[in-house]
């Protein structure tokens, strides 16, 4: 698992992966869901798909570096593997923009401090039309920009759990500062 | 969102019965946090579990509630006998590791070879520890399928999978509710797993999203246990983690008497407790969803998500259904699958069979399969495997002959685990040619690199591996000694 850096702001150009519904299992195979080291984990991000396509995105010249990841909608479906999280960090990858994701991988991004945007498909086109333009996006006002600093849209994402990502602070920590209801809970119900 | 002890005063107001087990649970919640809601079973598998122990270890943390807690190996042990009592050769130390921690915490764990072992969300429900009115996770995303109970069950991954074992909770924001009403007598050769597929083919992988769904309805009520998890096993792939079955009495008779249900005053306490476990009438659902059951055919898919199906008898749609993905990917995923638009599905030959998963391995699935091939031998030029969903599912069909049909037929059968479904234990589907498969998820290379699924029903299934290709169930029904229903 991968340390908690907080999250405030991201620039960077975008990779685009203009699919729908893709899963878990593309983002990571079986097979390698036993990594361990984050070499592991970025060998294996897209791993069947790299091998499969040898003009796979990820792997065209300039791609290298780039933090932020745009795609159709059902992004992260499928699935519960949190390693599909941690290749997608070990791959250089900060924020994913989509119009929508699967349930599970949101959660557990949010867990590793990997931001997913929702932003409708025709805002996703657009930035996966930004090519070596860095765009930026911004957690303390929701928002993302384009290079020449107009604004791509708003976003959202509960203030709750913006500021966990912004504090870096993990929700385990909260909850076992919620010891004693939770006894008490257990103690009520037997 | 309701807070605690305002569960009561909800009786004036008609609740769901998601709305009811959320109630019951919520631990405490703060305006503008999210809920922490109580966890009342933690299922644990070898496959997400190593860092999660490793977060709390590190920190000295012990598992709260061990007695809470039941791990067991599926995803990684091998199917064959023989590989499966010898030592393991393939990823050991995630096996052992299991087993080692498990131990070290005072948590119950079913080893590769313990009597009880099986997939995950076959054994809870087969031992008694799935009930209704429970939370239930596990690391595993088809945790969906104990909502088949009327428990609150979904997947969560390996960090959360800590939260559990430190503190028994999760932090959860409330979904919506949707309302799935079944309707009608199924017809011959139709099963639980094609009305998964025909809904998935009409409303797509985000008909659920963003809310709990309740299957109701006259044909989720005639429906066996077996069947009704089948069903939700499925919901998460209409985008929603948990389902759920209202109990009735189908229900209380699965329960009763299993190892771990609740036995004399405290189940009569329990039958009454679970009777009350149904939405209200007058409840509010935030949609809802009519389905006739008349409409629904034998499915198989022809894509790479379980929304891209048809009537076996059918063609592969010549146009994107609208809630299919987009152009592009509809594109990809049919040449993945080296499908053509228009193209029909029966014939189209298929080199594997494979009759398991959390899906369909369960014995009422084993008794449809078996139907189809007893007294017959599988298509020469394929292979089919049958998995058993746990080793009491593996001795109830060894003591019915079920076994012996199969392996007559040509089959093999095996030790229960995931096995093909994700291909990670040494079970892989060939790439290039077709596997039909009653699991759960078609995606690009999830069987295997370069695999292509077609997911289906196992009297599908059985009848495809008679024919060595694509067959439509019905077609062998009329004959006497079919006995699958």
């Amino acid at each position: 698992m991968s340390e908690r850096e907080p999250l405030r702001a991201v620039t960077s150009a975008v990779v685009p992966l203009m699919f729908s519904d893709i899963d878990t299992d593309q983002i990571i195979p079986g097979r390698y869901i036993t990594s361990r080291t984050p070499e592991e984990f970025a060998a294996a991000l897209f791993a069947g798909r790299r091998e499969a396509e040898p003009y796979f995105v990820l792997d065209q010249a300039g791609m290298a570096g780039r933090s932020i990841l745009v795609a159709e909608r059902n992004f992260g479906c499928g699935s519960s593997r949190e390693q599909a999280v941690w290749a997608l960090q070990a791959g250089g990858f900060r924020v994913i923009v989509a119009p929508s994701f699967g349930d599970i991988f949101r959660n557990n991004a949010l867990q590793n401090g990997l931001l997913t945007v929702a932003l409708d498909s025709e805002r996703c086109a657009v930035l996966a039309e930004q090519g070596a333009s860095e765009v930026t996006v911004d957690l303390e006002d929701r928002r993302i920009t384009l290079t020449d600093g107009s604004e791509l849209g708003r976003f959202e994402l509960d203030a709750f759990h913006r500021d966990l990502l912004m504090e870096g602070r993990s929700e385990l920590d909260y909850l076992l500062a919620l010891d004693s209801e939770i006894a008490t809970f257990e103690a009520v119900r037997g | 969102m309701s807070e605690p002890g305002l569960a009561e005063s909800g009786a004036a107001t008609p609740r769901t019965l998601y709305d009811k087990l959320w109630d019951d649970h919520v631990v405490t919640w703060r305006p503008g946090h999210p809920a922490v809601l109580y966890i009342d079973l933690h299922l644990i598998h070898e496959g997400t579990y190593l860092q999660a122990f490793e977060t709390i270890d590190a920190r000295g943390i012990p598992v709260r509630r061990p007695d809470r807690t039941v791990a067991v190996t599926d995803h990684f042990v091998p199917t064959g006998t023989a590989q499966r009592r010898g030592p393991l050769t393939l990823m050991p130390y995630v096996v052992d590791g299991l087993l080692t921690s498990a131990r070290e915490h005072g948590i119950t764990v079913f080893g590769p070879n313990d009597a009880e072992q099986g997939i995950v969300h076959v054994i809870g429900p087969e031992q008694g520890l799935t009930q209704p009115g429970l939370t239930i996770v596990c690391g595993d995303s088809h945790t969906s399928t104990h909502g088949a109970f009327g428990a609150l069950a979904f997947g969560i991954g390996t960090t959360m999978v800590g939260h559990v074992l430190a503190t028994q909770t999760l932090l959860q924001a409330k979904q919506g509710n949707l309302r799935i009403t079944i309707d009608g007598a199924l017809a011959h050769g139709v099963t639980a797993k094609d009305v998964a597929l025909h809904l998935l083919s009409r409303w797509g992988v985000e008909l659920g999203r963003g809310h709990v769904i309740e299957f109701a309805g006259t044909t989720v009520a005639s429906m066996s246990m077996a069947e009704r998890m089948s069903l939700c096993n499925m919901s998460i792939e209409m985008g929603s983690r948990a389902s759920l079955v209202a109990p009735d009495e189908t229900t209380i008779a699965y329960v009763r008497g299993r190892r771990h249900a609740p036995a004399g005053a405290a189940w009569d306490a329990a039958v009454e407790r679970w009777r009350e476990l149904g939405s209200d009438p007058g409840a509010v659902f935030d949609k809802e969803l009519h389905v006739d059951a008349a409409d629904v055919e034998p499915m198989v898919t022809y894509g790479t998500t379980p929304a891209m199906g048809v009537a076996v008898s059918g063609r592969v749609p010549g146009k994107r259904p609208g809630h299919v993905a987009d152009e592009h990917s509809f594109d990809q995923a049919l040449d993945y699958m080296a499908m053509r638009r228009g193209e029909q599905m029966t014939g189209k030959p298929v080199s594997t069979v494979f009759i398991g998963s959390c899906t369909n391995a369960r014995l009422e699935d084993l008794r449809q399969a078996a139907g189809v091939l007893r007294g017959h031998r599988v298509h020469a030029g394929t292979k089919v495997m049958v998995v058993p969903g746990s080793q009491a599912v593996k001795r109830a069909a060894e003591d019915e002959g079920l076994a012996d049909v199969f392996l007559a037929a040509g089959a093999t059968w095996g030790e229960p685990s995931c096995s093909m479904c994700l291909g990670v234990n040494g079970d892989v589907a060939p790439a290039g040619s077709y596997t039909a498969s009653t699991s759960n998820r078609n995606f690009e290379g999830r069987q295997g690199p370069g695999a292509r699924s077609l997911l289906m029903s196992p009297l599908t299934a059985a009848a495809t591996a008679l024919a060595g290709a694509v067959a439509d169930p019905r077609d062998l029904l009329g004959r006497s000694e079919v006995t699958a229903s």
